[in-house]
């Protein structure tokens, strides 16, 4: 980020993208925010369709059903401080999150919109970064950013950006993927180290006096779920494990298959660096957010396969199979501790708060 | 991890288990109900719920989680003054995290957080103080509560608030001592433990010497044990070892943090700034006498009791609540009316359903809770 001493004062009038920050002039719809919108995104995100700058996206039906049998369609807002943290952004996050949630349904993704809110005094440098970053993970995750809006609100209405992405695919012929579909003897898997993301966010803040190396996990899961549903037609459920983490993931997943999940501690892929700043905090890393993992059901015939599919992509190196679909305690997750007791992972209630002592 | 891994190992669990399997005879001799041991500490409860621990003891020894949450025990009153002092006009008001959450009469610092009062997040006390050092023109409160643990680093930090002549910091005292409370549930009718785990923490700062009334005067053994599984077990196995050899002492497990002299400097810092309190009100166990600190009045300035109009309303415990009960290991959490109905850590009603270091939230939260309403309705 560049810094910048010029004096903003709200509302005064600059010229386009060449100011050094956003003023509520870049919002009022006029040539300011005209060269914002085609300077700052529309260059770097680069399509046809967006370039047209009309209202509205247009997409040919027939290359849509070229891809399957059922359009798949999501939204996500995102909000997140810092704006820049290890191993990540705002953009690459808004992107993959979307990107992610199609992914998981087994939809192929296609496209996505991006409504960016910017708070005044954002450097455009900044903005520049953030679209600089959408594009390369959009491109990562072949997807093209189609449509979109933006909206400059006064100092203190919003945090710096606020960006929402939906996002299109279309889902794979005959493909069936839900939560409904786990039964007992079933494989629960993730595709790597759980918790990087809620811990590099909480670190990238600042306010703990530690040294760590942690990054966060952002990553576009598309690539990872083809090669996983190429090699294993027993795959009967997959979900990223974002906010809440694995845990909440698990909930969701006892409660609409109304299966219990018999979870096992020692399993967990976890990085000693995640482990121990929990410690310190007094945090449950299977809460802690991710933005590149999957926890996905596999019938046991399949495990085997599916695990090794995982492993043979960069994003799946460290997967593993973390626990079974048990009949008993329909709708609870348990798990065997590593130190051989069991105990209930319930939702959390609220936030995680750091403990007192 | 290192240092930690090692006191999670399950095969020295087993091996430790067994020992206590074999202590069964003797312990149970002249016995027709089964041994019930308190931990007072809540760490303690955090990891005995977190490891899974109660399960894996045998059926003829109970524990009782204790009153040794500091968030728990918090009257409601005193965060309503919390949440009073964050809502004074120029105050930022830092607290530990796990605080916010805590209700009050009407709500919580995470409430007044969202009705727009400057409460912030701290990690350590001295982060509120360079809060203080950072806004010359606000006012900084810092929410100290806790046992003897973190009562040393509230004391540093007014010390050093002092030697830099900070005046716009000042603390909230909520500081309470362990002994007291333990006297009072010792000396409750209803009581019926037969030993202690002492809490770790606390005793690394005040040492093992506080205690020796237990044995002596209450004849009941206790012994200071660390927060790790295999710690635990083993202050379970030394404390049924006492009772199956007709002992009541104390002892210390946790040899490698707690030594029998506690930590003089610490002790210290904590006798120059504070002293005790005629009475402080516990939630779920009433006013208990000389429970509590607050500051000396050479430190007046840094006192935000006296620098600010604090109402300090005694409110009631809801009156289905069963805490106290709970606490003196009279009736188990789930035995109590309210538990998981009323009241559920969404929406607390007694302490100890507060933190997840209370024992009706831990059973709520990692306890099979389906079972023992099961068992408890039977």
């Amino acid at each position: 980020m560049s810094q910048t001493a010029e004096i903003i004062v709200p509302g005064a009038t600059l010229p386009g993208a060449n100011a050094a920050k956003v003023t509520l002039a870049h919002g009022g719809g006029g040539k300011a925010m005209r060269d914002l919108v085609d300077q700052v995104f529309v260059r770097v995100f680069d399509n046809p369709e967006l370039a047209l700058l009309d209202d509205q996206a247009r997409l040919p039906l027939d290359d849509l059903a070229s891809h399957g049998d059922r359009l798949a369609f999501t939204t996500d807002s995102h909000v997140v401080d810092p704006l820049f943290f290890p191993g990540g952004d705002i953009g690459k996050l808004a992107v993959c999150g979307t990107v992610n949630d199609l992914a998981v349904g087994g939809a192929r993704p296609l496209y996505l919109s991006c409504g960016v809110i910017i708070e005044e005094g954002v450097a455009i440098d900044t903005l520049r970064a953030i679209a600089a970053s959408m594009a390369a993970a959009a491109q990562q995750a072949r997807v093209a950013i189609v449509t979109g809006d933006t909206k400059v609100v006064e100092k203190g209405a919003c945090d710096k950006v606020f960006i929402n992405t939906a996002g299109i695919g279309v889902i794979r012929q005959g493909l069936e993927l839900s939560a409904k579909l786990a039964q007992p003897g079933d494989k629960v898997l993730v595709n790597g180290l759980l918790g990087d993301h809620g811990a590099a966010i909480l670190h990238a803040r600042g306010d703990l006096a530690l040294q760590t190396a942690i990054e966060s996990d952002c990553a576009p899961l598309d690539d990872l779920i083809d090669a996983l549903l190429a090699a294993c037609p027993e795959v009967r459920f997959l979900r990223d494990a974002t906010r809440g983490g694995v845990a909440t993931v698990l909930n969701e997943l006892a409660k609409a298959s109304a299966t219990g999940v018999e979870l096992d501690e020692a399993a967990l892929p976890i990085r000693e660096e995640v482990k121990g700043f929990c410690e310190l905090l007094g945090l449950d890393p299977l809460y802690l957010a991710n933005e590149g993992k999957i926890v996905c059901v596999v019938a046991e015939a399949g495990v085997e396969r599916a695990l090794a599919a995982l492993q043979a992509h960069p994003l799946g190196r460290r997967a593993a199979v973390i626990g079974t679909m048990a009949a008993s305690r329909p709708g609870r997750v348990a798990m065997r501790t590593v130190f051989g007791g069991r105990r209930i992972v319930d939702m959390l209630s609220g936030e995680q708060l750091p403990r007192i002592c | 991890m290192k240092h930690v891994d090692e006191f999670r190992d399950p095969v020295k669990a087993r091996a430790l288990l067994g020992q206590i399997g074999a202590l069964q005879e003797q312990v149970m001799a002249k016995r027709t109900r089964p041994v019930s041991l308190m931990e007072v500490c809540g760490g303690h409860t955090h990891s005995i719920f977190h490891y899974g621990i109660e399960k894996m003891l045998p059926d003829w020894l109970e524990l009782v989680h204790g009153p040794g949450c500091p968030v728990c025990v918090l009257p409601m009153g005193r965060v309503d003054d919390c949440v009073a002092l964050a809502e004074t006009p120029g105050v930022i008001f830092a607290t530990f995290g796990d605080a916010m959450r805590v209700p009050g009469s009407k709500k919580s610092l995470l409430g007044a957080k969202a009705d727009g009062a400057d409460v912030r997040m701290v990690y350590s006390p001295l982060d509120a103080l360079q809060l203080a050092r950072d806004n010359p023109s606000r006012e900084v409160v810092f929410f100290g509560l806790g046992f003897e643990t973190t009562m040393p680093s509230t004391a540093l930090t007014v010390l050093q608030a002092e030697a830099e002549g900070l005046g716009n910091f000042s603390l909230f005292c909520n500081h309470i001592t362990i002994i007291p409370t333990i006297k009072a549930i010792l000396d409750s009718p209803d009581m019926q433990l037969d030993g202690f785990l002492g809490p770790g923490h606390v005793s690394m700062v005040i040492g093992t010497a506080p205690y020796r009334f237990i044995a002596d005067r209450y004849r009941k053994p206790l012994v200071v044990a660390g927060f790790e599984p295999l710690d635990i077990v083993h202050g379970i196995w030394m404390v049924l070892r006492q009772l199956a050899e007709g002992r009541s002492e104390i002892e210390n497990q946790y040899r490698r943090i707690v030594p029998e002299a506690g930590n003089r400097r610490s002790l210290e810092a904590v006798a120059k700034v504070f002293e005790l309190r005629e009475f402080f009100e516990w939630r779920g166990l009433g006013s208990i006498d000389h429970s509590g600190v607050r500051i000396r009045a050479a430190y007046a300035a840094f006192d935000a009791e006296r620098k600010f109009p604090v109402a300090a309303v005694s409110i009631a415990d809801p009156k289905s609540c069963q805490c106290g009960e709970v606490l003196k290991g009279a009736i188990k959490p789930w035995q109590c009316k309210v538990f998981g109905k009323a009241c559920t850590p969404e929406t607390p009603l007694g302490a100890l359903m507060v933190s997840s270091e209370g024992a009706c939230a831990a059973y709520y939260q990692f306890g099979e809770l389906d079972e023992l309403i099961e068992v408890a309705s039977q």
